[in-house]
């Protein structure tokens, strides 16, 4: 990580105030104002478009093989995303992908 | 045809109506305490999710107070991940603000959705509110203030408050402990990939309708895409591609059912 202190804790803060106005908005500020519909529309799918497209270099092109397609990574996130959707259990995913990588780590 | 009465249906209307007399009856602190209890189950997976996020914090290189700073003055999970992600990947700081505020976007839902239940408190139990306002206080609130519409703000506010305390407090201790052994930790263990298998596992479980396949499969593809852009610039675009794919799949599905049903739309 090259980021300085300084870099890290304004990250820090700002995300932290942003987050919290972002909490507080309509308790606070916006009260009864109604956001337009395609908006709301909008808010609903943040996380299932934010998160998988942050994740998805980081599967097929793993940082810690510097950035050659591993079978173990591939493996294991196919393992996470299997165990979650069948069993809608983030704990049961997280530990299917820990074993998965760790036990192929060892074998290949 | 058996004339005989079914005893079920008018039990569970009982068991509801008695229910809601307790909560009804609840002094505040019993409400708070109601709070607490009820947010127990939550802590099998905060906790273990919070240890995680202190020893992938420490071992992308953030020191104790960094790793806590998050935590106290963030506490929001998946945005606290994806900060860290990006941060290891020298992506500029408004990069990481902004991804980082994109996956907390959902929270003003929350907030809007809180409002009509909590429009008598005052400002300064609304401000408390919103600090520990995090996907579980809100889902446990909810459907406690839907399911006992006559509670009184007191006792809203203080079920919320015992929500927050009991799954807030171990976030930040839960953190803490995984900072301080993630420092213990050997190189050799293959660290690197609990992020991403993290986000996978928080992911699979919200892919329920076709609009939220159709959402995650255009994010993942631009990302891939896109990957040859400087750090963390991709995830801008495709995040919105993806949000705003979700939303035509919804508004179609919906135009489509409304038709189905005869309803002129």
């Amino acid at each position: 990580m090259q980021a300085s202190p300084a870099e890290i804790w304004t990250v820090i803060l700002v995300l932290g105030v942003g987050t919290y106005l972002i909490r507080w908005s309509f308790l606070g500020a916006l009260g009864d104002r109604d956001l337009p519909g395609w908006v709301m529309r909008m808010l609903r799918y943040t996380p299932v478009a934010v998160l998988p497209a942050l994740v998805a270099p980081l599967v097929v092109w793993p940082a810690a093989t510097g950035g050659a397609a591993d079978p173990a990574r591939m493996a294991a996130a196919a393992a996470t995303v299997a165990v979650g959707v069948l069993t809608r259990n983030v704990m049961l995913a997280i530990l299917a992908g820990g074993i998965t990588l760790a036990g192929l780590l060892y074998l290949l | 045809m058996s004339p005989a009465p079914e005893p079920r249906p008018r039990n569970r209307q009982a068991a509801a109506d008695e229910a809601s007399a307790r909560a009804l009856m609840r002094s505040p602190a019993a409400a708070f305490r109601h709070g607490i209890v009820q947010s127990l189950p939550f802590l099998v997976v905060i906790i273990p999710f919070a240890v995680l996020f202190g020893v992938v914090a420490t071992e992308a290189g953030l020191n104790l107070a960094e790793v806590m700073g998050f935590s106290v003055l963030v506490l929001a999970g998946a945005s606290q991940f994806t900060a860290v992600q990006l941060l290891s990947d020298n992506a500029p700081a408004i990069i990481v603000i902004l991804s980082g505020l994109a996956v907390n976007l959902r929270m003003a839902m929350y907030s809007a959705s809180l409002l009509p239940w909590l429009r008598g408190a005052s400002g300064r139990h609304k401000a408390w509110v919103a600090y520990a306002l995090i996907d579980q206080s809100y889902a446990l609130s909810i459907q406690h203030y839907e399911r006992h519409p006559r509670l009184s703000i007191p006792q809203r506010l203080a079920y919320f408050g015992g929500t927050a305390v009991a799954l807030c407090v171990p976030w930040m201790i839960a953190t803490w402990v995984g900072a301080t052994v993630g420092q213990a930790i050997p190189d050799e263990i293959a660290l690197d990939f609990a992020m991403p298998i993290t986000f996978l596992a928080m992911i699979a479980p919200m892919l329920r309708t076709p609009a939220h396949l159709a959402a995650c499969f255009v994010a993942i593809v631009l990302a891939l895409v896109l990957a040859g852009l400087p750090s963390g610039l991709g995830l801008l675009i495709a995040a919105p591609a993806g949000m705003a794919t979700g939303a035509l799949v919804e508004w179609r599905t919906e135009r489509k059912e409304a038709r189905d049903a005869g309803i002129p739309g």
